[in-house]
């Protein structure tokens, strides 16, 4: 049998781990990777170690196999039924299996002033953090800026906050939600999380949102931030933490479903034949988890199944750990988070405001459906396989919160 | 039995092992008569050295009749001194002319024996002598508990630790080891691959890497950074369930240590990922540029007396004297010079052990074995099933001192000579050639190996080439082995003699010896270590709903192996006296089990019994069973046989169980 040409779309962290895992299980297909940044695959996750130093652009490139990597290839066209796509520049490629990675975009909120007036892209001085390019962009502005405001206080928001900290600037969040990273965390924990941000010189301004970015009338460069309240924040720098969105016009132009992102099933099957989908583009059960760890256990699935060492798995979802850990701030979190939610929720909470750290366990008919860890994370790991395996845990419940309890 | 306080090695410390080891020479258990069973089913009857050789020798001749020279199978030891190993594999590739010979060595130090030669062209469980052990900044020990299965080194980790030296244990288990560490990481089950890259990865974010040396003496580094890329910390976290801020705080030891070692045991080395574990672990020491030099390196810890030497005289199916590849035209072309052959006549490589074992009796297996120092039926995986093959062969000879387990299935038994009754060379951990004298002559009645290979070879036809002088052996070998990896051409009995053993490669007379390795250059044709580009994968068999637990396998202080000698030993058996389950009081808890209770531990592929230990030193998710009891209490009866794809290991270290009270299983067995 000829050997199955596999194009995958994108050169993102489910695009490498899809071709290294292929290769390491003796798939014998070729692999293609077709990635519009000019660099090979690398580990995105690591971005704000390299925007502070920690890491060399150089240091993140991932693993990808035997597969090659086509850089600066944007796939502008599928074409299902005829199995081509098109590249920006007019090269037309064939395929007989098609994955899309084509990963997630940052959300440009509609601020006033945010890009630049000729449509060119982004106001001097204000950055998004998605790309390795945005990154090295983005520090060497940061090396000459003194004041920075990033707005969105999500895990990317804190992260990159606490980043620019550690570069010497002055930080502030601006964050429209209730509290930081609400997506994870409780008012409390997010307390917690905020004086840790304080104590590195990082402010945060919850329930504000930022109505424009004034630049400076001689150099472009943006000058301040204008929240919604009129309250001007003065900055040189601006970054937008603004989350993402699944990236998804070439399967809706090639025709495939789509809803929030790429529909897939259990076998990461589109719905055109031959065409699959992992990683923050694809929708699985209703769900994009946008997170690496999902990301990579599609991507595992799908190599399984192509490869045919395991033409029966099934990817049948993730229960992802959120996990923050930028120098002293640290949190994981999981599954549910707000007991006020649902009454039969049993609540234990441990907090210990000298040592900076926050736990809380939440319960409903002895099993682990939720927990927050703050500043001490000693006992992830005992918490993360209660919450997988959902086994009773009315047993001695301390020993999730206490290491060696 | 006496210490010799002045050798280096031990500096005398005994284990309670080697104290009562004089025990299993005088032994009740102890065969002084070869024994033969006339028929299946039958029982085994003393019978004359004669009589049990020629049976022997007919079954073997009869299956290579039959079936061609591969249906004679060989099953050697690590505990066989160099001289036993050596003959023996010329026994199979000549006297039998089959390429089915392996030991059990296969089950020991194979997954770190490939990893050396990928990493460092060359196989030497340590490549500093153990002395240098203590001398050491930073000390890192995986999937290695030398506090109870190589007591005598306790001291030199003590030492290391008054020096200012720092001890970090990596084992799912807080063993006696792990209570002497500054930093025990208790990982998972099967992790200690993502938790070297995991290393890694912090090595090179916080400036650890030796640039200098990761250039002028080292390959493939961009391949081995981008593995360590793909594991971040955060998802180390998830792989090996050691909290982020540990993991930093071990790579943070590491690598601001001036030097540093990493040795692994089978904790690390027995898994379907064996060989890529231990190449990320000696990546760590690449990058940091704690290889090649003095007081830094990566080393194995040896499993058996004569591990180290066991694998490079030709006993592996791959491999021909002097750690020569049967593959290499030109190591076939010497070999055969020395033993005056054709080189054409030298069979190709055979199966490995496991493979061996599970194909006897089947179609293209071998139909007769001959086994030397080893007992499968307790220390191979997947036991049950290995003990059915046993008793599908046409004819199993076993050379032993004991009727073990595996003697106790055979046709015919020879009762051979032990340590103190038979000059031989074992080679240790540090590749130093010891020469064990004879101090006592065998019992009447027992012979030793190299005798019984000399009469079946001249059953078989081959009248010349099997001396059963141990000196003469040597002497062959040295020549067999000069020019190899493991160049014995310089070494002696006359020189070990007069040393406390010469270290090989040691290519002439004058030469004295290679304490330490790669201090210049690395066995490579470059001269380069090379970096093992690799990331982790799972177990073969990881829990799920129906096997939810892991189980981990290892050993005890009081016992050795599958116990065929220290179970013959009263003070030992006082110590330890049979198997058990090691669980944490949680899991009991949840469980409804106490100390002391029955339990029935139940892999895909069998049960085994033994009573409940309860203790906080294990994980909540992991029971450990010792391997060293035969019986309903078989530790092996569990394990997953899923090898590892370059060093053929199996899967001992970790399989997934359910556990529960015997009783209760017993109850519903009856209520159904």
């Amino acid at each position: 049998m000829r050997r199955p040409r596999i194009a995958v779309v994108g050169a993102g962290m489910a695009a490498a781990r899809f071709a290294e895992r292929y290769g390491a299980l003796g798939g014998t297909g070729t692999v293609t990777l077709y990635g519009a940044e000019a660099q090979r695959p690398y580990n995105r996750v690591l971005l704000a170690d390299v925007l502070t130093g920690r890491l060399t652009p150089g240091d993140i490139a991932l693993p990808t196999g035997a597969a090659r990597t086509s850089t600066r290839a944007e796939v502008v066209a599928v074409a299902t039924a005829a199995h081509t796509l098109a590249l920006r520049g007019g090269a037309t490629e064939e395929w007989d299996v098609l994955v899309l990675a084509t990963g997630a975009n940052p959300v440009l909120p509609p601020i006033r002033g945010v890009r630049r007036a000729d449509g060119t892209g982004l106001a001097r001085g204000v950055h998004a953090l998605r790309s390795l390019a945005d990154c090295v962009a983005l520090a060497e502005d940061a090396a000459r800026a003194r004041r920075a405001v990033v707005i969105g206080g999500g895990v990317l928001g804190v992260g990159t906050s606490r980043a620019l900290a550690v570069l010497g600037c002055e930080v502030e969040i601006v964050h429209q939600g209730p509290h930081l990273t609400e997506r994870h965390l409780d008012a409390d924990a997010a307390h917690v999380l905020g004086a840790g941000l304080a104590a590195l010189g990082v402010e945060s301004y919850t329930m504000n949102r930022a109505r424009a970015v004034h630049c400076a009338a001689g150099t472009g460069r943006v000058s301040a931030v204008e929240l919604a309240s009129g309250y001007r924040l003065d900055c040189d720098l601006v970054v937008l933490a603004c989350g993402v969105r699944p990236r998804t016009a070439l399967a809706h132009a090639a025709g495939l479903a789509v809803r929030c992102g790429v529909v897939v099933d259990d076998t990461l099957a589109t719905s055109a034949p031959d065409v699959y989908a992992i990683g923050d583009c694809a929708e699985h059960a209703g769900t994009v988890h946008g997170l690496s760890a999902p990301a990579w256990d599609q991507a595992d699935a799908l190599a399984a199944r192509l490869s045919g060492t395991g033409p029966d798995t099934r990817y049948t979802g993730s229960r992802p750990l959120a996990r923050l850990t930028a120098g002293p701030l640290e949190y994981a979190a999981f599954g549910e988070v707000d007991e006020a939610a649902d009454p039969a929720l049993d609540v234990l909470r441990l907090s210990d405001a000298t040592r900076g750290s926050y736990k809380k366990l939440l319960l409903r008919e002895e099993r682990l459906v939720g927990a927050v860890l703050v500043g001490d994370v000693s006992t992830v790991d005992a918490l993360a396989d209660a919450y997988r395996l959902g086994r009773p845990v009315t047993d001695e419940p301390l020993h999730l919160l206490v290491a060696g309890g | 039995m006496r210490e010799r306080p002045d050798f280096p090695v031990n500096r005398g410390a005994l284990c309670g092992k080697g104290r009562t080891a004089a025990a299993v020479l005088t032994s009740a258990a102890r065969l002084s008569t070869p024994l033969v069973r006339d028929r299946r089913g039958g029982e085994l009857r003393p019978a004359t050295w004669d009589e049990a050789l020629d049976r022997a020798a007919a079954g073997f001749d009869a299956a290579r009749t039959a079936y061609g020279p591969d249906a004679v199978g060989v099953f050697g030891g690590g505990g066989l001194t160099n001289e036993k190993a050596y003959q023996l594999g010329k026994f199979a590739r000549i006297a039998l002319g089959t390429a089915n010979i392996d030991y059990n060595g296969r089950f020991c130090m194979a997954s770190a024996a490939s990893a050396h030669q990928l990493a460092f062209g060359l196989d030497r469980g340590l490549p500093f002598p153990l002395q240098d052990i203590p001398g050491t900044d930073c000390l890192v020990l995986v999937g290695a508990n030398p506090a109870e299965t190589m007591p005598p080194a306790v001291r030199y980790l003590r030492e290391l630790r008054e020096r200012g030296g720092t001890l970090i244990v990596v084992d799912p288990r807080r063993t006696r080891t792990a209570e002497l560490a500054d930093l025990h990481l208790a990982n998972r089950p099967g992790s200690d691959l993502a938790l070297a890259l995991g290393l890694l990865h912090h090595v090179i974010a916080d400036g650890y890497v030796d640039d200098e040396f990761v250039a002028a003496r080292t390959t493939g580094w961009n391949g081995a950074r981008a593995a360590a890329m793909a594991h971040w910390p955060e998802r180390v976290e998830r792989l090996t369930g050691v909290p982020g801020p540990r993991l930093r705080e071990a790579a943070r030891l590491f690598g601001r240590a001036r030097t540093g070692m990493v040795l692994t045991a089978r904790g690390a080395e027995q898994h379907s990922k064996g060989t890529d574990t231990v190449g990320a672990w000696i990546d760590l020491c690449l990058a940091t540029g704690k290889a090649g030099r003095p007081y830094s390196g990566y080393g194995c810890l040896t499993g058996q007396g004569n591990g180290q030497g066991g694998r490079e005289h030709g006993q592996k199916a791959d491999q021909l004297p002097g750690y020569r590849s049967l593959e290499d035209p030109a190591a076939r072309a010497h070999v055969a010079g020395v033993w005056g052959v054709d080189p054409d006549r030298l069979p190709r490589p055979g199966r490995s052990a496991y493979e061996l074992l599970d194909t006897l009796g089947r179609e293209g297996g071998a139909r007769a074995l001959l086994l030397m120092g080893s007992n499968p039926v307790v220390s191979a995986p997947r036991a049950e099933h290995v003990t059915e093959r046993l008793h599908a062969l046409d004819l199993l000879v076993v050379s032993d001192l004991v009727l073990c387990e595996t003697a106790a299935l055979a046709d015919v038994v020879l009762p051979s000579a032990q340590w103190a009754e038979e000059t031989g060379t074992t080679t240790n951990l540090e590749g130093r050639v010891i020469l064990r004298q004879r101090a006592l002559r065998p019992p009447e009645g027992v012979r030793t190996d190299l005798w019984i290979l000399r009469e079946l070879a001249d059953r078989l036809g081959t009248h010349e080439g099997f001396p059963d002088d141990p000196e003469e052996v040597f002497e062959e070998l040295r020549r067999a082995s000069a020019g190899g990896p493991a160049d014995y051409s310089g070494i002696s009995y006359r020189r070990i003699r007069e040393t406390d053993g010469v270290f090989w490669p040691c290519p002439d007379d004058d030469h004295p010896g290679t304490p330490r390795l790669f201090l210049e250059r690395f066995a490579t044709p470059d001269g380069r270590a090379r970096f093992a580009a690799v990331t982790h994968r799972p177990a073969d068999e990881e829990p799920d709903a129906a096997f939810p637990l892991y189980l981990t396998t290892g050993r005890v202080l009081a016992q050795y192996q599958s116990g065929a000698q220290t179970r013959r030993v009263a003070a030992l058996n006082r110590a330890a006296p049979g198997p058990f389950v090691e669980l944490h009081p949680r899991l009991a808890r949840g469980l409804g089990i106490t100390e002391g209770d029955l339990l029935a531990v139940t892999s895909r592929r069998g049960t085994a019994v033994a009573p409940a230990r309860i203790t906080e030193t294990i994980r909540y998710d992991t029971v450990f069973m010792p391997f060293h009891w035969p019986g309903e209490g078989r530790a092996n009866t569990l394990t997953n046989p899923a090898l590892d794809p370059t060093s053929k290991m199996p899967e001992f270290k970790l399989c997934a169980v359910r556990v529960e009270r015997a009783q209760a299983q017993g109850a519903e067995r009856a209520a159904s």
